[in-house]
């Protein structure tokens, strides 16, 4: 059924699709719409789910943590300083190995107070043990919600779907709902095999000295390097469904370009535009959108990258006293190869401030123009 | 006398509490009331240790261990998974220290009782950080010594009502109990056991290492803070309903419950005056709920 619905409908499309069992919910803008389309659900009965409208975000993580230990699909929502506040939780959920999924409205935290989109809040939880996936339109966060639960219960790791603020969250786009009955095909019913049981009872999340922590925490970091087999397996798995398919990463005229730009987030779209029209002027541009943030796609960053004379890294977020988060992951893919090309970090659009066309034209063209980066990070279209 | 208490055991030996502590024997007692089918939720307390380090553990129920802050929203969070499973008849208790309760847990309580989440919150009331080397919390009584309240300046803020701040909440169920009165404590877990929405129950359960006492006064201080009016021991339903269940018979002032303890060893005459004299009005307050229930039901 094709409709045209907002970033966060898509959301509760995709999580009322996936049959979430229990919602744990609490107001925080963008993210309202997301949980209010899931209580009309709810309340019609279009869901059979437990919603549970916590007084705040801490214990909205807390209580889907909770209900996932108990044997139940559980689903969030968050944005920004809600998600800052439910980081002990979010640590959690990996240390627990809860496949609890999140979605989260990118927005830049205050202050000064902000409603609109930058990367920092999510970008913040990178650490933790949670799968990152940035999408870029409302198709690509539907599907991505439906992929993300089968991901978390097959690597019992949870899963954070992201999407920019309002420029997606509040923009509605033409968005394909898949049937429920293909849905389920595609989804079985949620079955943890370690839960909280009468018939065996076990305690869960005990005291654990450092004989036995450290294996669990070599534990995460494998399930982590493993689910990128298992993330690339579901987006197949998706397309034999549903005919649709991202990647973990994605390559966009990449094959003899000279410059590749890489993107997460929305400002994919309007770079993809551009490279169309730097290409007709000649200019041999590609773009790299990376939608897979943890675990870090190494080996497609590598193989991709390498190929190009000159990268420029797009990044709406900023890690104060060192560079743009994506800039620093692609470094790291890159240390070491030989000839590895100079990597240009453009931050840009912090706090919603547009990102234009032209920012990405000039973007490209000093890229193109410049040897090598004249500093660490370029700051685009500061206002002094 | 007829034993009531239930012979079987749902706590195991082999925990590591220390020697005379409440928490311990209040375990046992309320999953003796509740029996197998309960969960129960600990956040970071005494109790996070005395179940025993993973992989052991010493009571014959699940146990969901849980951040300090959220032992009632991962209660309601565990009965919502069970229910919609069709699971309903698992009861779901919170069990938390007065550091979790009345402190950095009292804002996730608030929440599942204004919801009426169907869940027992139990608050196991040391008066003080004890697990972590016996700092004061807001259940900390006034006068006391603790490693935050040294002598010089104790504790100088009455302790929070938490029974009150329940109560207020308007659920269907909130009562004291202590170990000095065991069936009491046993009556008051079954019952709450029955009742659906959240059930709030307050035992005062003395730390003999935080106290400073002898492991073998537990139970009597218990029952000497009862007697002296220091720890009412009552009910109350809907909010409205008070009952008083153990009616102190006779007249003790509150230095015989006070003078066991070496936390108060420093309190002064008019010390010991101002606490008998707070004793006494809370009583009277008490009192007076519990008969002004008595009208309106006529």
């Amino acid at each position: 059924m094709n409709k045209v619905i907002t970033g966060n409908h898509a959301v509760s499309y995709g999580a009322q699709l996936a049959r979430s069992q229990v919602i744990a919910a609490y107001p925080i803008t963008p993210q309202t719409q997301v949980v209010e389309l899931l209580s009309e659900f709810c309340a019609s009965g279009k869901l059979n789910a437990k919603f549970i409208k916590v007084e705040s975000e801490h214990s909205a993580m807390a209580a889907c943590l909770a209900a996932s230990a108990a044997g139940a699909r559980a689903f969030t929502a968050t944005s920004a300083h809600g998600l800052a506040l439910m980081h002990e939780m979010l640590h959690w959920a990996a240390g627990a190995r809860l496949p609890v999924v999140l979605a989260n409205i990118n927005r830049a935290m205050g202050p000064g107070w902000s409603v609109w989109t930058d990367q920092n809040d999510s970008l913040s939880q990178r650490d933790l043990g949670w799968i990152q996936l940035y999408c870029e339109s409302n198709q690509e966060v539907l599907d991505t919600t439906i992929q993300a639960f089968k991901i978390a219960e097959k690597v019992l790791l949870p899963v954070m779907i992201i999407l920019d603020a309002f420029v997606l969250s509040h923009t509605s786009e033409p968005v394909d709902i898949p049937e429920q009955e293909l849905v389920d095909k595609f989804l079985p019913p949620y079955d943890l095999k370690t839960k909280l049981d009468l018939a065996n009872p076990k305690s869960y999340g005990a005291l654990t000295n450092p004989d036995h922590y450290y294996e669990m925490r070599y534990k995460i970091a494998k399930a982590q390097s493993e689910s990128l087999k298992v993330i690339k397996e579901v987006d197949l798995d998706f397309y034999e469904h549903f005919g649709r398919k991202y990647g973990i990463v994605e390559t966009y005229r990449c094959d003899d370009a000279k410059v590749i730009l890489v993107t997460s987030g929305t400002i994919t779209g309007t770079a993809r535009t551009i490279i169309n029209e730097m290409r007709e002027r000649g200019r041999k541009v590609g773009l790299l959108k990376q939608k897979l943030f943890r675990p870090t796609p190494f080996e497609e960053l590598r193989s991709i990258l390498y190929k190009a004379q000159k990268i420029a890294v797009i990044d709406r977020n900023i890690s104060f006293g060192h560079s743009g988060i994506f800039a620093q992951e692609i470094k790291s893919a890159l240390y070491g190869l030989a000839g590895a090309p100079p990597i240009f970090d453009y931050i840009i659009g912090i706090g919603g401030r547009d990102v234009t066309p032209d920012d990405i034209r000039e973007i490209i063209d000093n890229t193109f123009k410049t040897e090598a980066p004249q500093e660490p990070i370029i700051w685009r279209g500061v206002r002094l | 006398m007829r034993f009531t208490v239930p012979e079987k055991e749902l706590m195991f030996p082999g925990h590591v509490a220390c020697p005379g502590c409440g928490g311990a024997l209040a375990m046992r007692l309320a999953l003796k009331a509740l029996g197998e089918k309960t969960m129960v939720v600990i956040p970071a307390c005494c109790w996070t240790i005395i179940d025993g380090p993973f992989p052991m553990h010493s009571l014959h129920v699940p146990v969901y261990h849980t951040a300090f802050e959220t032992a009632a929203i991962a209660a309601s969070g565990i009965k919502a998974g069970l229910d919609i499973q069709g699971k309903k008849d698992i009861t779901v208790m919170a069990w938390a220290g007065d550091g979790g309760t009345l402190d950095i847990g009292i804002q996730a309580l608030s929440g599942a009782a204004e919801r009426n989440d169907d869940i027992i919150y139990t608050c196991y009331d040391n008066e003080a950080y004890m697990n972590t080397g016996i700092q004061r919390s807001s259940a900390t009584p006034k006068g006391a010594w603790t490693t935050t309240t040294p002598e010089k300046t104790p504790k100088l803020e009455p302790k929070k009502n938490i029974a009150e701040i329940m109560i207020a909440h308007r659920i269907p169920y909130v009562a004291t109990a202590t170990l000095s009165y065991p069936e009491d404590l046993i009556n008051k877990f079954k019952k709450a056991k029955s009742i659906k929405g959240t059930k709030f129950i307050h035992v005062l359960a003395p730390c003999p290492t935080g106290w400073k006492m002898a492991p073998d006064l537990m139970i009597k201080v218990c029952r000497l803070a009862v007697e002296t009016k220091i720890f009412p021991i009552y009910e109350c339903e809907n909010g409205i309903n008070y009952t008083i269940n153990i009616m102190p018979k006779n007249i003790i002032p509150v230095s015989e419950y006070l003078k066991v303890q070496g936390r108060f060893s420093h309190l002064r005459e008019k010390d010991l005056l101002e606490i008998q004299k707070t004793a006494e009005q809370e009583w009277e307050l008490l009192l007076a709920k519990s008969r002004w229930q008595l009208a309106i039901n006529k």
